[in-house]
């Protein structure tokens, strides 16, 4: 697997499941999830 | 009137907008559309869409049905009364899409079984296609119901029934607690299982290797924006009907980027199990991957199922996969009826428990079609019909309605009232142009397309039934359902001039 395709592949990974994460903390702070 | 109902908890909203929007799309189209438009590239205008389209809309569509709490034609006639049609005609594709959706969901329940035994043999095309599905000559050439077919798809209208019948708290949101967290947990063991098969790197080289020269070319960022309003469930109706049992001080904006991004994660996690199996596989025939890659139906049960034949445990790999497709695809047909049944409700003054037999009924009779030798052919019409010129219209009249003829700024004020963060000026520039732009562009291109060259060579009679009939009909049913004064129709409530 060429360092390119690893690379995209976290890069989606990351601001996917990375934003995901962030906003489910945003709610849990306001601790209404 | 009865008193409308709502979601116990606030991550019970959650799991069911992302049990909606995570589909069978995510797991058989998304991985091959990424492959076809630059692979790893691809990421840049799909997550440019998201953040541009997919969000905004889904964020408006929460607002509208939070705002205005109830089914979509009553949500619209509140707007203004003209405008109820609208809300009947995403309904109306909604049916259309529940009665063939459940067809495959069907058959994924057939293939889990099968997958004990890998019951499917060698030849996996010629199982599927001459076997499973006794494919007439052509959509016209009916021939008679396949009964095996049939009675997965009462299995699946029976689930759907018992969680609507039991309702939004205790039906939808407790299945979808228990649906969502096993479709994760099944796909990441599939995903780890697959990443670690020989050739798997392989596999995965194909999809994320990116062609960076694909970004100047607009069809690559026109399928990414196709691809997100597809798999996001915006714009037939379903997000404004799950907003609408929300209760009065929940947030919007969060819960639209949480489910957003959920989806599109999941997306790329089915990315990943896709080619690494692909990869395996190409390796296992001695051919380039590009030789096994399909999508669709055809990746689903004929390319994964040959797949799997070659892999030490077959049974248990087989039947998560299979058993993964069933609960993606039921917690969306579940999200897709519900939508239909809150319209009935409102229209017919039915209660819950009425409106949901009735509906499970007409559907499981409605949708006997796809159970037919000739169920693949008219369900690929269908869908291509629908999906261009039922959901992909509707959504831009929609669009235009709120964000042009409605005041956006007053959805804006209500969202932000209640929500963890507020959306600022982007969210309104994206709404008022970026979204109707890439619809609008989206829609003529499809027509222009589809009158010059039809579709996948069917016949022009069959493409006429099965397509401009009943995109058409679907819309003048709409426009009837509008004009009729029945039962219970007085509680669209009064209109919010306000808003306009």
């Amino acid at each position: 697997m060429e360092t390119s395709a690893v690379i995209m592949m976290v890069f989606g990974l990351v601001i996917t499941w990375g934003g995901a994460a962030i906003c489910i903390s945003i709610a849990l702070k306001r601790k209404n999830l | 009137m009865q008193q409308r109902e709502q979601w116990g908890t606030r991550t019970g909203f959650v799991l069911a907008a992302i049990g909606s929007a995570i589909g069978l799309g995510n797991i058989w189209r998304f991985p091959y559309v990424a492959y076809e438009n630059g692979g790893g590239a691809f990421f840049v205008p799909y997550l440019f869409a998201m953040l541009t389209a997919g969000i905004p809309f889904l964020i408006l569509e929460f607002g509208a049905g939070h705002k205005y709490r109830g089914s979509a034609p009553q949500i619209f006639a509140k707007l203004s009364k003209r405008w109820e049609w609208l809300g009947w005609w995403q309904v109306l594709v909604s049916f259309i899409i529940s009665i063939y959706y459940v067809a495959v969901v069907g058959w994924s329940i057939s293939y889990f079984f099968l997958a004990f035994n890998q019951g499917w043999g060698p030849d996996t095309g010629d199982f599927f296609f001459k076997e499973f599905l006794a494919l007439s000559d052509g959509p016209l050439d009916v021939g008679g119901i396949r009964w095996p077919i049939f009675a997965s798809v009462v299995a699946a209208w029976t689930i759907c029934w018992f969680v609507l019948f039991k309702g939004v708290k205790k039906g939808i949101e407790t299945a979808s607690k228990i649906f969502m967290p096993l479709l994760f947990v099944m796909v990441i063991i599939i995903t780890v299982r697959a990443v670690t098969l020989p050739g798997s790197l392989e596999g995965l080289n194909w999809m994320f290797k990116p062609d960076f020269k694909t970004l100047l070319d607009i069809n690559v960022w026109i399928a990414a924006y196709g691809q997100l309003f597809y798999s996001l469930s915006i714009g037939f109706a379903i997000m404004l009907t799950y907003s609408s049992y929300l209760p009065k001080d929940s947030d919007i904006n969060n819960n639209a980027f949480i489910t957003a991004f959920a989806n599109c994660g999941f997306s790329i996690i089915s990315g990943i199990l896709v080619f690494s199996v692909l990869g395996n596989m190409a390796l296992n025939q001695g051919v380039g991957v590009d030789k096994v890659v399909k999508s669709g139906v055809g990746l689903a049960f004929v390319t994964i199922p040959k797949a799997i034949n070659y892999l030490p445990n077959p049974a248990l790999f087989g039947t998560l996969f299979f058993m993964a497709l069933i609960f993606a695809g039921l917690s969306s047909h579940i999200s897709i009826c519900e939508t239909c049944v809150s319209s009935l409700m409102g229209k017919f003054d039915l209660n819950r428990k009425k409106a949901v037999t009735i509906y499970c009924i007409v559907g499981l009779f409605s949708g006997t079609i796809f159970a037919t030798n000739s169920g693949l052919y008219i369900l690929d019409i269908v869908d291509h019909f629908i999906n261009n010129f039922g959901v992909l219209a509707a959504g831009l009249v929609e669009i235009i309605f709120l964000s042009w003829i409605c005041k956006l700024e007053v959805f804006q004020e209500h969202i932000n009232k209640t929500s963890d963060f507020a959306m600022g000026n982007w969210w309104l520039f994206c709404l008022k142009f970026i979204t109707p732009l890439v619809l609008g562009y989206m829609s003529i291109a499809n027509l222009i397309g589809d009158i010059r060259t039809g579709y996948e060579g069917y016949p022009v009679d069959a493409l006429f039934y099965f397509g401009w009939f009943l995109v058409v009909m679907v819309a003048v049913i709409g426009f009837i359902l509008q004009t009729t004064t029945l039962m219970g129709s007085d509680s669209t409530g009064s209109p919010a001039e306000s808003n306009r």
